[in-house]
């Protein structure tokens, strides 16, 4: 399996030019007002796309996903950190499987 | 010290705390692409390379199918180009996010960590970004990622399944930590973060749409959504700020 190397060389160096192309031909400042809404909704859009329904299905159940994905939205929603969002999605996760299992 | 290395220091810590629970989120992931590494045949040192130089779940898991399947190079390339394709608009995003006088190095630097968290964390900063900050992030997340991979690989199935059922929301919980609270006030976000789910969710269950794969769903939807939405919600100045 050695050609397994040049698998990752061509992953790796694919994805890293996606990567690199807009941040370093783009220098200036764009002023265009539609292209600037654009970019500053592009990452609502992207995220909320790939958090639902995925989130659904990213634990054991649906119903512990499902209590999670709404702690999360809540926590969030009253402003608490990443980290005690992200850890309190996974309490409620544990906890709603240890009534389930 | 002058003061921008300390701006620079501040802004390098506050990204390395922002980063645990990313790295946390990775460490699942990670450590689950890690089983099914060696399980396709992968040396522990070969799994971990590929992490540490690709930074991508979706684009790895598929790469690992397509190398079990021994594809062609231009498979690879291919499919690794449509699955990441989001990074590219990522990318241009983080590329106006960025005082426009940043020196090449750091945009090189960057778009090196340019992944979902990574990225939406980054672009959640209020003002223009700090390199540093994103660097911060990287630097927790990264190993995270990269050593969730390793342990994977050597140890197998270790973890208690509870455990790794209750990890797994991590990323996810984070996102939504990234989009909701700007959202909170704004109607405009509000809607739109409600429409991309529904749209996503309808992708995700209706019979024709439903073969589309999820890279391009979500590159497909972003344009519509967000191109959509800056057409009638064009956002002034400030409110970029």
């Amino acid at each position: 399996m050695s050609n397994v190397f040049w698998y990752i060389f061509v992953m790796a160096g694919v994805t890293y030019l996606i990567r690199v192309l807009p941040l370093t031909l783009v220098r200036r400042e764009i002023k265009n007002t539609y292209i600037r809404s654009f970019l500053y909704y592009v990452p609502y859009v992207t995220l909320a796309v790939m958090i639902f329904p995925a989130i659904l299905h990213s634990t054991a159940s649906v119903w512990s996903a499902l209590a999670g994905f709404v702690t999360a939205i809540i926590f969030s929603y009253r402003g608490a950190s990443l980290v005690k969002v992200a850890l309190l999605a996974c309490v409620s996760v544990f906890a709603v499987e240890l009534f389930l299992y | 010290m002058n003061k921008q290395t300390t701006t620079n220091r501040r802004a390098w810590l506050n990204g390395a705390g922002d980063g645990i629970p990313i790295a946390l989120g990775y460490f699942t992931v990670s450590f689950t692409f890690g089983i099914i590494a060696g399980q396709t045949g992968l040396n522990p040192f070969q799994a971990m390379m590929m992490s540490a130089t690709n930074l991508t779940s979706a684009g790895q898991f598929a790469g690992l199918t397509l190398i079990a399947a021994a594809a062609t190079f231009l498979e690879m390339a291919l499919a690794q180009l449509i699955i990441n394709s989001r990074y590219f608009l990522m990318s241009f995003a983080l590329s106006q996010k960025i005082s426009p006088d940043t020196p090449m190095i750091h945009r090189l630097i960057m778009a090196f960590g340019i992944t979902d968290e990574i990225f939406g964390v980054s672009a959640a900063k209020p003002g223009r970004l700090n390199p540093f900050y994103t660097y911060g992030l990287m630097s927790v997340a990264i190993p995270g990622w990269t050593f969730g991979t390793l342990l994977g690989v050597i140890s197998g199935d270790i973890l208690p399944p509870r455990l790794v059922s209750a990890l797994s929301v991590a990323l996810y919980g984070m996102l939504l930590a990234v989009i909701i609270p700007p959202a909170k006030g704004n109607k405009v976000l509000s809607s739109l973060i409600i429409i991309s789910m529904t749209a996503s969710l309808l992708f995700a269950e209706l019979p024709l749409l439903k073969s589309i794969s999820s890279g391009v769903k979500i590159i497909l939807l972003t344009f519509l959504i967000a191109g959509i939405a800056a057409y009638f919600f064009p956002v002034k100045e400030n409110d970029h700020e």
